[in-house]
């Protein structure tokens, strides 16, 4: 412990940095993709309904940034994280940066992601970083919703039309393989563990599991067998996908420092 | 300098702030939804502690500012504003005569927030009473409506669209 703690990656402050974008990161990356729908949704109160949870993660997103920013007291602010940094530093997972795809392949991953969050924001409520505890529990809230919305679509589209369910099983064998993922723990984070400042990952699969699979049942869909998972947004190892998204969300901070409404 | 002939107490403080409406509910004030947590008077000024209704919520700067402008021109110098998230925003903080003052507005005042019951997903969800001619025979359209805080439904029995504030 003493010399993971003198080296730079083992202080408690920088684990916590980083482990604080972890959280923001994926809602920041997944709202921007969210945001893509705006104007484009089959219908008014879909295009409505996802704006609203692409604010709430931004919403999230600047909360945790603007935390991780205090924690790592380099005099960088919640923009500074969001619109300035390269693809190598974000440490979203995956799963929230790959491209919308179509509307079945949206509401699967917002799903998959959904149950995760809300698991995630319980268990974080009762961290023993008391800025933290209170946003989680009002990511737990909000998250809340967002797993009642896309189940819901879930069922819709799962046990709909022939076109629906074909197309929502299809979204959902791709996205399996980054779900993994999410579950996976690791030293900044079990330090953090032992501290009461962060949750194990990996305690979070089992329950995931249950919700995904009874909501899996009953829009009869299969659970995709695979083997074989995907990883790497945590350290920063990112999908060409990435580099993209970053272009257009962050194109204006980078162009006119320092803009403002 | 000159300093306001009787410093304002606390109460009176709190008075001044449930005369600012929430800019997307103005039937209610800040008070009234629970947006204002604290005042608290000290040497230099006065610390009002505000605490956000979604995380997103855009309304949050304009709340602030508004705030900030109902004290000054009490002639309040040093206004501080504190944001607190816990314990986090709920509904449950709305009193029973401002969910009335909601429903004359003409919007369905939220129902209790269950934070810990299972999520109902795809089982009928108790309707909601239409706020104009008290119908219970409503549906929902969207769980989404105007603002993060609204969803959406229209009532069978006048066909009124109206919106209900969401519980949570």
């Amino acid at each position: 412990m003493t010399t993971a703690d003198s080296s730079p990656a083992g202080r408690p402050q920088s684990d916590m940095f980083d482990y604080l974008l972890r959280l923001g990161d994926d809602r920041l990356v997944l709202g921007h993709r969210l945001s893509e729908w705006c104007g484009h949704a089959p219908i008014l109160e879909e295009d409505i309904a996802l704006a609203n949870i692409a604010l709430d993660l931004v919403g999230q997103a600047n909360l945790l940034l603007t935390h991780a920013a205090q924690k790592e007291d380099a005099g960088r602010d919640a923009d500074a994280l969001a619109y300035l940094r390269d693809g190598i530093d974000f440490k979203n997972s995956l799963l929230v940066e790959l491209p919308k795809g179509d509307f079945a392949w949206t509401i699967a991953r917002q799903f998959l992601f959904s149950v995760y969050a809300m698991l995630q924001a319980e268990a974080l409520q009762r961290a023993a970083d008391k800025e933290l505890a209170g946003i989680a529990a009002k990511m737990h809230k909000e998250s809340r919703y967002h797993v009642r919305h896309s189940g819901e679509w879930m069922l819709k589209l799962g046990d709909g039309t022939d076109e629906s369910h074909a197309r929502l099983q299809e979204a959902v064998n791709d996205l399996w393989r980054y779900t993994g993922e999410l579950f996976l723990s690791d030293d900044v984070e079990q330090r953090l563990v032992g501290q009461r400042l962060a949750v194990d990952s990996s305690s979070l699969e089992p329950r995931w599991r249950e919700q995904v699979n009874d909501v899996f049942n009953r829009a009869r869909i299969a659970t995709p067998e695979v083997k074989w998972m995907q990883r790497g947004g945590r350290g920063g190892r990112h999908t060409e996908y990435l580099g993209h998204m970053l272009a257009e969300m962050q194109i204006l901070q980078r162009q006119h420092p320092g803009a403002s409404w | 300098m000159t300093r306001s002939a009787a410093p304002l107490t606390r109460e009176e403080l709190f008075a001044v702030l449930d005369e600012v409406m929430d800019p997307e509910v103005p039937a209610l004030s800040v008070v009234e939804l629970g947006i204002v947590r604290d005042v608290e008077i000290g040497g230099e000024g006065v610390t009002v502690t505000v605490t956000p209704t979604y995380s997103g919520c855009p309304a949050m700067t304009v709340i602030e500012r508004d705030i900030e402008g109902a004290l000054r021109a009490q002639g309040v110098v040093h206004v501080e504003i504190r944001t607190s998230y816990s314990p986090a925003w709920t509904t449950d903080w709305i009193a029973a005569d401002a969910r009335e003052k909601l429903r004359a507005y003409g919007i369905a005042p939220p129902g209790p927030a269950d934070h810990d019951a299972p999520i109902a997903i795809g089982r009928r969800r108790p309707s909601v009473r239409c706020p104009y001619c008290g119908s219970g025979d409503t549906q929902m359209r969207s769980e989404f409506g105007s603002t993060a805080c609204k969803a959406i439904h229209v009532c069978t029995s006048c066909n009124q669209p109206f919106e209900e504030f969401k519980a949570i």
